[in-house]
């Protein structure tokens, strides 16, 4: 906010003065910028003291060096380097050659030589590792060079036998990220070293330094990454590892078993103290889970993260790791799990009120009990009672992982992610319900199960609530009296938080039409009839009685048996709720109802094809018609975009491809009244006035392009062409109207550039489409580019009219899934008569959430708009962290935004809207365009040309009565 | 051999009045000093004379550390150093400090008070204690003096309770006192590092004992409360006042905020209030829930539990009262116990373990009849619980811990015998270390193998590095030097700064040894062929044939001469230095099998 104001200040002070140009000088004055690496030698030789020396590089390295003076830096500083006898400046000097080495562009092999010859008279072991780290970033600059790579790797080989930890890392990291991943280069290649990186890096298994070990074991997973086979001989070494003392190498020793483990599931490996063998696999799986009860936490997060990824593991082994045997005294005692489901399967409500009820009962016998169980035994029972919530977390994930994969193991798992439901930390409920949600359909619950799950919905977390609605509304219930309970506590829920109206309203939708049997007996409870007596009709806008009809007809679409169960005045409410919440309730065949059963489409089946059909059917008859009369083509156009439009409001199924057709019939509807336009057929001064209509044709055109490209998911690269080449006409379009409306053609020459690139730029960008554009206005261009070119640009513009004029209609393919992106002010809701009240200066937190559906990226593109009513607009970037990701392209932004004003006289209403950003550079044209991968650690990236950023409006504004108090003295 | 002597004066093979001598590499510490709860005459307290009959215990114990302030673990401390005489160091963490004196206080009360002892301690004495009390950090390495040092390692079970680590030199010991491995919801768990002690002493109240998720207690424990509060009903909590009353605090206070209840919640006031004010102030001792939220808000300034008053327990409505003491046979809780049994909508819910005999065992056992002071029979309707939250590790917890500290050797105490036995047998079985659990007054003798570390010049072990192989660090390396004895430390030095050093003059040791070798040749040509015959097998030496017809080995030298009486043999006389035996005995074995016959 504070930044906001001083903006404003800023803005108020600073005035733009347009100068004239007066650029008649016909003379250029070429300059040459001055070396780089001259000045750096000039500084260097300045230096008289280390000290010095170093404060020049560090300045130096400030600043970016271009491309073609990285070399003449570099040989600089290797000749200071040689002559450098302090190690502090040899070190930078390293560190520098490895930064400039990274420059985008630049080819490091010409100085690789040196930089190897630099390491043999080094006797700094700072310096050696700096060095070889600038070899790993020469190396990793030249992936195809391989007598490159196996220098380095040969080099490093040498060094690995250095006394100081750093240089060993250095070396085992350069091998793990340049050594020779395929199998025949390493036969060609001669070299002694190279010829088997693993063995060198294996050796170091047992290097002194923790370090070096946990930098062995780093390169050979980088070596796996980079797609080398490990041996399966490094299993043993590796699971050695896992005692060490030191927890990062436990830590690396943990992934380096899983790796294997994912290499060489099936391969047999011994038991040591035992004749039998078992699978790799499974044994692996037995020592991570060992692991989860290790005593550093990082390793137990790692463990426990590693554990849910092991799906070949067999049954019996991940079954193991939710048991826990219990014992009191050296008897067996049953868990509570055992005991609630014992009670469950013998009909029996649980008293607990025994005393003594989980009393142990038979002994033991001692021998047989193993307290350190060397398998994966009660893994994620350790793991979920762990100290640390990120170790549980890490738990519930891979819970969630291997349930997903193995029913049986749900089923088993379920009382545990129940009992995570009371977790102390919001996040791990939160984590445990929403896994529960994605293994929902292996499990059923039972009803004490549902019990507890139940009682979490009063929860006084909002998100933990919700995503517990979307739990039920996914879940199996056993018996009619889950059912009932579920109600009952979802209506207890509505009494003490009425704002999850909707979200439990949803929630009973899904609850009754997936269990109609269950909720087939519940009927004459719920609706509270009585076979004799009438009873009193109950209060149509009570949510809690919306909420039961909810259930009840939702249940009823597929059993017809429960109408005959409703009463009159059902029907009545029935009718009421299918129009005024048609999303909630579905439509039903009620016998004896016409009227109902009219307003309703007759069958449900069907109903999506003929709408699908009409719209397919009015899209082509656009396309195919328009060779037409121009009066007529209008109309069509006209004609079918109302259609499109009322389609999309109908059929929500439908609304994104019929908004987006629409939209771009919309565009090419204003193009051809564009260019209907009288004004071209007379002389360009006399009608200054009435382009008016042509150029806002054009800027529309050109906004909902942009609307097309941003705000729609699923829109693919076919009809991403389809939306740069109609920008690309009305940008013709606007260099016309320019050209004919402005006098003088100085301008011009700029604009006539700047669109020749871009026709230029849309043909590198789209090269593979313009086949499939035959006949069409680029097309066209295309072919006369050498003549546009050549030419001034009053031709140009001629040339450009007449093509745009003859240039056909594309025709604009569906795609599959296409949405656009909507949002939903939920809070504010502009409701409020009370206006805000805070003292002016001061600001005000302002409570905002909003769904957005179909938005991709959300954290990136959704932005916060406040308008006040003296025009200022107020921009305000949400934290990634408000955004919540409850469902598949659902999102949900809970935010804060804080107002400020100067004193109001009386309150004034703000409006807030939700604002979609974009940037043409991020479009999905250009990401097929190879980013250069060394781009983003070099600050300089100049913006490209094109690169044009706005926003969007996508939400209703919503109204916020606010008044700033002036301050009390 | 060095050894390590352990001798519990209590806890041996029994649960209370804990205290342990153990003497490491000379020093005397005692570990715990504290009480028995089953006893009121001498047997509470530990037997000190075992340690001196006469004369202050000063002199015998280097110092004396306190685990955590149960008092069964500290209760004999002013008793100790005040009236049987202690002068030297006390070692406890900051927050045992803090809550020590109060409970000793309450102790002190009790027994002088209401039970009218004398000959006990005096407020004055505990105060007296307190005083020669250091206060220890968590992970901090404390020297008591210049050989002996201890180090705090958290241990759950109560606010301040630790493990403490006991070295000497290269010997150690791990005391674990009581501790807890599963976190609960105002505590974290008990953690060491890999120190591999000689010795790890630990408890083993629950040697036989593997528990069930605590997860389900919880539940179960908060449903209850839950439903009853629902039905407008009151619930009471007969607590103690340190330690599980923090944890059910807490475990109400989350949940009422997390459920959105009103229904109040009291606790009694006094000892409850005053410790609840230090677990406010000793957040880096709890859990990592409480300890990460404390900036928004500290945990134990709970929002819904307010102070108890007398007249709270006659308002209407649901409410949760925490009330002392525990097991309902005095105070305030059998106030509110006999206020609130006659209305079958209230509960009872008994957190621990009962005595006999008091009015929490005869509910907890079914009895519904109970017959009070004045032949009143009071009927008990309300619902009676019981929940067990304990904080002791359970054998699984103590199996962890000794993984994680890899000690040579352990020891049980804390624990009843039987149950010893058991864990004893799998500790055994499992980590192949001996397992000892001596009884009260039983010493128990570890041998130890410590290493001795010795200094080394630089410039040898540099020297010493260069030759041969290179370095492996994980394997012992063989140096030559001399080792010097010195002032009470060892040096390894070379042996010419060991000569220096010592002021002595260096004798020269030679070996010189004939061998005889039938070769009819002229002596010089003898002396060509054992040359060239040396210098095809030792390659790696420098061999030199000498002007004089002598050879030399390195330092080696071989003389070729005729024998007197008969010319057709010839001696060759080989001299060596002591520093070259290894060579110089090769090279006569090698001499003595002859020459290979020259074609």
């Amino acid at each position: 906010m504070a930044a906001h104001l001083k903006k404003r200040v800023y803005e108020e002070f600073t005035k733009v003065v347009q100068q004239q140009h007066e650029d008649l000088s016909t003379k250029k004055l070429r300059l040459t910028k001055p070396s780089k690496s001259a000045a750096l030698h000039v500084d260097l030789c300045k230096a008289t003291s280390p000290a010095d020396a170093l404060q020049y590089l560090l300045q130096f390295a400030r600043k970016p060096v271009e491309v073609e003076s990285v070399e003449g830096v570099v040989r600089i500083l290797l000749e200071h380097y040689y002559k450098e006898s302090d190690a502090s400046v040899r070190l930078k000097i390293a560190s520098l050659l490895g930064l400039l080495s990274k420059t985008a562009g630049f080819s490091p092999d010409c100085i690789m030589d040196d930089a190897i010859n630099t390491l043999q008279n080094e006797k700094s072991h700072q310096v050696l590792a700096q060095l070889l780290d600038t070899l790993l970033v020469i190396g990793t600059k030249l992936p195809e060079n391989l007598s490159v790579r196996m220098r380095l790797v040969e080099v490093a080989c040498k060094h690995l036998t250095d006394s100081s930890h750093g240089v060993r890392n250095k070396c085992l990291q350069l091998i793990g990220c340049l050594g020779p991943v395929e199998k025949g280069v390493a036969k060609e290649a001669e070299s002694q070293a190279a010829k088997d990186v693993q063995k060198i890096i294996g050796d170091h298994f047992n290097d002194q330094d923790p370090r070096v070990r946990t930098a062995a074991i780093k390169a050979m997973l980088q070596l796996h990454e980079r797609g080398l086979k490990l041996q399966q001989a490094i299993y043993s070494q590796a699971c050695k590892l896992l005692a060490d003392d030191y927890e990062q190498v436990r830590s690396a020793a943990v992934q380096l078993i899983w790796v294997l483990s994912q290499l060489y599931p099936e391969s047999i490996v011994p038991i040591p103290s035992s004749n039998e063998e078992i699978r790799l696999v499974d044994d692996a799986f037995g020592k991570i889970c060992h692991m989860v009860s290790d005593g550093s936490w990082v390793v137990r997060v790692q463990a426990a993260k590693l554990l849910g990824s092991m799906q070949q593991v067999s049954s019996h082994f991940l079954e193991q790791t939710l048991d826990k045997k219990l014992m009191s005294d050296l008897r067996r005692k049953r868990t509570a799990h055992e005991r609630a489901k014992e009670l469950y399967s013998s009909g029996e409500f649980s008293s607990g009120r025994k005393w003594g009820d989980d009393a142990p009962k038979e002994e033991i016998d001692t021998g047989a009990v193993n307290l350190i169980e060397s398998g994966a035994c009660g893994a994620f029972v350790h793991g979920l009672e762990d100290e640390m919530y990120e170790v549980r977390i890490a738990a519930v994930e891979a819970l969630c992982m291997l349930a997903q994969s193995s029913p049986s193991f749900a089923e088993k798992c379920l009382d545990f992610l129940v009992d995570m439901f009371n977790d102390e930390i919001e996040e791990v409920r939160l984590q445990s319900i929403h896994t529960m949600r994605k293994i929902s359909n292996n499990i059923t619950l039972r009803e004490d199960q549902l019990d507890t799950v139940l009682a979490v919905l009063e929860d006084s977390s909002r998100d933990i609530r919700e995503a517990l609605h979307e739990l039920l509304c996914c879940t199996n219930v056993s018996t009619k009296e889950g059912i009932h309970l579920a109600l009952v506590e979802l209506l207890k829920n509505l009494t003490k938080y009425p704002t999850d109206r909707e979200s439990i309203w949803k929630c009973l939708k899904f609850l009754g039409s997936r269990h109609p049997t269950l909720v087939l007996p519940l009927v004459p409870e719920l609706l509270s009839t009585h076979p004799f007596f009438d009873t009193p009709e109950p209060d149509m806008d009570d949510p809690a009685y919306i909420a039961v009809l909810v259930l009840i007809f939702n249940a009823a679409k597929s059993c017809p048996t429960m109408p005959a169960l409703f009463s009159d005045h059902t029907f009545r409410h029935y009718a009421y709720l299918r129009d005024s919440l048609s999303h909630l309730v579905p439509p039903l065949r009620l016998p004896g109802r016409k009227l109902v059963s009219s307003a309703v489409s007759p069958s449900i089946t069907p109903h999506e094809d003929p709408s699908q059909q009409f719209l397919h059917q009015s899209l082509e008859r656009v396309y195919n018609f328009q060779h037409l009369d121009p009066r007529g083509i209008q109309e069509l156009l006209e004609f079918t975009i109302r259609d499109l439009q009322r389609l999309g409001e109908l059929q929500s199924e439908l609304a994104g491809m019929a908004d987006f057709s629409a939209t771009y019939l919309q565009c090419q509807l204003l193009l051809i009244k564009a260019l209907q336009e009288k004004l071209w057929n007379v002389a360009a001064p006399l009608y200054l006035k009435q382009n008016a209509l042509a150029s806002a044709a054009a800027k529309q055109i050109l906004e909902e392009t942009y609307k097309m490209e941003f705000m729609y998911s699923g829109v693919e690269s076919r009809q991403v062409v389809i939306i740069h080449h109609m920008r690309l006409q009305a940008k013709a379009l606007q260099l016309i109207v320019t050209a004919r409306t402005t006098r003088g053609v100085e301008p011009l020459f700029g604009m006539c550039e700047k669109f020749l690139q871009e026709v230029d730029s849309f043909q590198r960008y789209f090269i593979s489409e313009l086949p499939h554009m035959q006949g069409s206005f680029v097309d066209k261009l295309l072919d006369l580019m050498p003549r546009l070119v050549t030419s001034k640009p009053s031709e140009v513009v001629k040339i450009l009219q007449t093509t745009l004029r003859q240039s056909t209609f594309l025709h604009l393919p569906l795609p599959e899934q296409i949405h656009r992106a909507t949002a939903n002010i939920i809070e504010p809701t502009g409701e409020s008569d009370n206006p805000l009240r805070f003292t002016s200066g001061l600001v005000v937190a302002l409570d905002v959430d909003a769904t957005l559906e179909h938005v991709q990226d959300p954290q990136g593109t959704v932005k916060v708009q406040v308008l006040y009513p003296d025009g200022q607009a107020q921009l305000i970037h949400p934290k990634p962290a408000d955004f919540r990701n409850p469902g598949p392209e659902r999102h949900r932004l809970i935010t804060q935004v804080y107002l400020s004003h100067t004193a109001w006289t009386e309150p004034c209403q703000i409006e807030v809207r939700l604002l979609l950003a974009y940037n043409s550079n991020r479009s999905k044209a250009s990401t097929r365009v190879p980013k250069s991968t060394w781009s983003e650690s070099l600050e300089a990236l100049p913006p490209s040309e094109n690169g044009i950023e706005g926003t969007i409006p996508f939400s209703k504004p919503v109204k916020v009565y606010i008044m700033p108090k002036p301050a009390r003295r | 051999m060095p050894e390590i002597k352990v001798t519990p004066l209590g806890a041996g093979q029994d649960v209370g009045r804990s205290c342990i001598l153990v003497s490491i590499a000379g020093k005397n510490v005692m570990l715990d000093c504290g009480m028995h709860m089953g006893y009121n005459d001498d047997r509470r307290f530990p037997d000190f004379s075992y340690i001196t009959q006469n004369g202050r215990l000063t002199d015998f114990l280097d110092c004396v550390i306190i685990s955590h302030f149960h008092l069964d673990h500290c209760g004999a401390l002013p008793y100790f150093s005040e009236m049987v005489g202690y002068d030297g160091p006390i070692y406890m963490t900051h927050p045992t400090k803090a809550i020590c004196p109060i409970l000793l206080e309450d102790y002190r009360k009790i027994t002088v008070d209401k039970k009218g002892e004398t000959n006990f301690f005096t407020s004055q004495m505990i105060k007296d204690c307190m005083k020669k009390v250091v206060a220890v950090h968590l992970h901090q390495t404390v020297q008591v003096d210049e050989e002996l040092e201890i180090k705090a390692y958290y241990a759950g079970h109560v606010l301040g309770a630790a493990m403490f680590q006991i070295k000497v030199g290269c010997e150690s010991v791990v005391y674990t006192g009581d501790y807890n491995m599963t976190p609960d919801r105002h505590l974290g768990a008990a953690w060491i590092d890999k120190c591999r002690p000689d010795l790890l002493i630990t408890e083993s109240t629950y040697a036989t004992t593997i528990r069930d998720s605590k997860r389900c207690r919880e539940r179960d424990f908060l449903k209850k409360v839950h439903e009853t509060v629902e039905r407008g009903g009151k619930v009471l909590i007969p607590v103690f006042a340190l330690g599980r009353a923090q944890e059910l605090c807490i475990l109400l206070e989350t949940f009422w905020e997390r459920m959105n209840l009103k229904a109040p919640i009291y606790f009694s006031t006094g000892l409850t209030e005053k410790a609840n004010h230090y677990y406010k102030l000793f957040i880096t001792w709890t859990n990592q829930k409480i300890r990460k939220t404390f900036v928004q808000r500290n945990m134990f300034e709970f929002k819904h539990i307010k102070a108890f008053d007398r007249a709270f327990a006659d308002n209407p409505g649901p409410m949760v009262v925490f009330a002392t003491p525990g097991m309902l046979h005095a105070g305030q809780s059998l106030q509110i116990f006999r206020k609130w049994a006659g209305n079958e909508k209230n509960m009872v819910i008994m957190p621990g373990y009962c005595v006999q005999g008091t009015v929490g065992h005869k509910i907890l056992s079914g009895q519904r009849k109970l017959e009070m002071e004045g032949r009143q029979i009071l009927e008990v309707k309300m619902q009676v619980e019981y929940m067990s939250f304990s904080a002791h590790a359970d054998a699984k917890g103590i199996m962890q811990l000794i993984r994680q500290a890899e000690p040579r050797n352990v020891l049980l105490v804390h624990g009843e015998a039987k149950k010893m036995e058991f864990l004893k047998q799998k500790i055994e079985q499992e980590f192949h270390v001996s397992c000892f659990m001596p009884a009260n007054g039983e010493t128990t003798t570890i041998l130890t193998n410590p290493c001795i570390p010795v200094d080394i010049s630089l410039g040898l072990l540099k020297r010493e590095t260069a030759i041969g192989p290179l370095p492996d660090a994980k394997k012992p390396k063989l140096m030559h030097g001399t080792l010097l004895m010195k002032d009470n430390s060892f040096r390894q030095v070379s042996p010419e700064q060991a000569l220096k050093e010592l002021g002595l003059a260096e004798h020269q040791l030679r070996f010189t040894c004939r061998v005889h070798i039938q070769d009819p040749r002229k002596e010089h040509e003898t002396g060509l062929r054992v040359y060239n015959h040396l210098k095809g097998i030792l390659k790696d030496y420098s061999v030199q044939h000498l002007p004089d017809g002598s050879i030399t080995v390195e330092s080696i030298l071989i003389q070729a001469t005729a024998h007197s009486e008969d010319q057709g043999t010839k001696v060759l006389l080989v001299s060596w230095t002591y520093q070259d035996e290894e060579l110089g005995s090769y090279l006569t074995s090698l001499l003595k099998k002859g020459l290979p016959q020259s074609t």
